[in-house]
């Protein structure tokens, strides 16, 4: 019970968040759309038709930036990608409410390849690269959807090599025999290979090694600032994701429940509390930190 | 002696040729959808029986393109009707799926068409050929149509394996048949793959029911033509166009010449009635393979990451 009263004592003396973080996403208005790539408003998605994932998710992704979408297992974040590819209709899943607008178009009930072709493509979780196929097959498979010819093609399969130069050595090894770390390489190079305006990443640290996700994420930077392409970031693991993104939003049970510039974010006690672990400067122990995140929780 | 083995030798090598065609049906949906295609004997039965009627009634150069067509219909509506609203479901309820359609046609084949015994008159040349009259009392007999098929057989399989290795839209075949989830998400469309690759296993399908149908008369057991093509699956690979053409011909040989060998020793040694080893050779054979080599001799190994 002692536990208790100092955790209510020490939130309420939090400090009260930054003017940029909106608590409350029903009453925040959506980022100014002109400027945004993809813009989500206010989507709902059901699964097998009963089952309500996302309650009402409004985003929008700022033309050449990274943004991250945090959350826990289960939030909603691999709905929310699939959503705006257009991949959950396989897995019975359906946007019920909201629109999605990608470059100023609704997409709603656009097929993936037409998204594809549109310039938006999805990394899905778990890399999924084509195990019987080389690595350079897989990245072939990439362009499928391109129409400008061979030339154009190599072109870019040199430019993925040039930023993946561990996949130009493995070109000719069957994906299913790579590394995790080279497979999510191959996928985000050949996701590159379909020449996206945008790139939805879903989880790309997922089983990987520090050094490798470091890597990765340098890479994807890299992306980000020579070829002007926009990512829309699911992760798991927030301080790496924080440190590479400009912006993020924290999923919760379906809903957006913070949102913020990175820097502000990760300076938040609420989010150092919830998602990093750490609270007056020190490494808090789980049980405590679990206790705090259940009583918050119920709050919010 | 050794004129006779050599015979059926080369007569069992032609009839494997038409197990490969069979198999073919098979490995060519499979590779693209992972599904086992049970329906594929009920496609070959169906094409036979549609050309072999359709030519009653006008000429063969007329019939043939029209169950073509038939064909690509088909495999749009099964495309349409039974795959489309079970994408990305477990391989096992597309199996039972095709179980239900391999049902369906085998009826609806002999509604539409009726249930007698019809011909396929494709023209071949019907006498026997006898080749190395010099070195063989009376030389080696060949079936000319038989020939042909094989002529056939090799050109579709070249033309296959060139399809898939080479070309995107054959890569990306592959790709579906690795994942189709993935290769949605990469922009690969699946119903426009699916459609096409179930249009050339209907084609497929009919180029086997054409030769078994010149060579058997075409009849309801045409679709159980299909589970000879089961062991040479096993044997050759499910993934593999070659594994399914050298598949069929160790089988199409291999019983024909157990038959040969194997039924006189078995009949000596102990006094069995002998015969009949022609249907049961290739299962035997399929299931030592699938103890010793499960992949078959030219399937994709199963990958598996320690």
């Amino acid at each position: 019970m002692t536990a208790h009263s100092t955790e209510q004592q020490r939130e309420a003396a939090a400090t009260p968040p930054p003017a940029t973080v909106a608590m409350d996403r029903a009453q925040a208005a959506p980022a100014p759309a002109a400027a945004s790539i993809l813009a989500l408003n206010n989507i709902e998605v059901v699964y097998n038709r009963v089952v309500l994932v996302l309650k009402g998710v409004s985003l929008s992704v700022p033309k050449g930036q990274i943004v991250a979408l945090l959350g826990a297992n289960g939030a909603g974040k691999s709905t929310t990608l699939k959503a705006i590819s257009n991949l959950l209709h396989a897995e019975r899943g359906e946007v019920t409410k909201g629109s999605i607008l990608f470059d100023g178009n609704e997409v709603h009930n656009l097929s993936p390849n037409e998204l594809v072709r549109r310039g938006c493509i999805q990394v899905m979780e778990g890399r999924h690269c084509f195990g019987h196929l080389t690595i350079e097959e897989n990245l072939l498979t990439g362009a499928y959807t391109r129409a400008d010819g061979k030339a154009a093609i190599k072109r870019d399969m040199e430019l993925v090599f040039s930023y993946f130069p561990k996949l130009a050595e493995r070109k000719n090894a069957l994906a299913g025999y790579t590394s995790g770390g080279e497979q999510q390489m191959c996928a985000v190079g050949r996701a590159l290979m379909s020449r996206p305006k945008m790139i939805l990443l879903d989880e790309p640290s997922m089983g990987l090694a520090p050094q490798i996700v470091e890597e990765i994420f340098e890479i994807v930077k890299d992306l980000n600032d020579k070829e002007g392409v926009s990512f829309l970031l699911a992760e798991q693991n927030t301080n790496m994701a924080l440190r590479f993104a400009r912006y993020g939003y924290i999923l919760e049970n379906g809903r957006v429940v913070m949102d913020g510039d990175a820097k502000s974010l990760s300076e938040n006690e609420d989010v150092k509390e919830f998602y990093l672990g750490i609270s007056g400067g020190r490494r808090k122990s789980f049980r405590e930190g679990k206790n705090y995140r259940r009583r918050k929780r119920w709050l919010a | 002696m050794l004129g006779p083995i050599i015979e059926t030798f080369i007569g069992g090598l032609l009839t494997g040729i038409l197990y490969s065609l069979v198999a073919l049906g098979f490995v060519l949906i499979f590779k693209a959808s992972g599904v086992f295609n049970f329906a594929q004997g009920a496609m070959v039965l169906f094409a036979a029986l549609s050309l072999a009627r359709l030519s009653e009634v006008m000429p063969l150069y007329i019939a043939l393109p029209l169950t073509i067509a038939i064909m690509v219909a088909l495999a749009y509506a099964i495309e349409f009707l039974v795959l489309r609203p079970l994408i990305n479901q477990e391989g096992i309820i597309l199996f039972m799926a095709t179980l239900g359609v391999a049902n369906f046609l085998d009826g609806f084949g002999q509604t539409v068409w009726g249930s007698d015994i019809y011909k396929i008159d494709l023209g071949m040349p019907k006498n026997p050929i006898f080749i190395f009259e010099s070195v063989f009392p009376g030389g080696l007999l060949i079936d000319p149509s038989e020939l042909i098929a094989a002529v056939i057989c090799a050109v579709l399989v070249v033309v296959l394996a060139i399809f898939f290795q080479v070309t995107r839209v054959g890569r990306a075949l592959r790709a579906v048949a690795d994942d189709h989830q993935a290769a949605q998400s990469v922009g690969i469309p699946l119903n426009q793959i699916w459609l096409m690759v179930w249009a050339v296993a209907g084609i497929v399908a009919l180029v086997a029911g054409m030769m078994w149908g010149a060579k058997l008369g075409v009849q309801f057991s045409l679709a159980l033509v299909a589970l000879k093509a089961l062991p040479v699956l096993i044997l050759g690979g499910f993934t593999s166009i070659p594994g399914a053409i050298i598949g069929g011909l160790i089988i199409g040989a291999g019983e024909k010449l157990a038959e040969v060998i194997l039924g006189p020793v078995l009949i000596r040694a102990f006094d069995l009635a002998g015969g009949g080893i022609e249907n049961w050779f290739a299962y035997v054979l399929a299931l030592m393979f699938l103890l010793v080599r499960p992949q078959g001799l030219f399937g994709e190994k199963i990958i598996e990451r320690v």
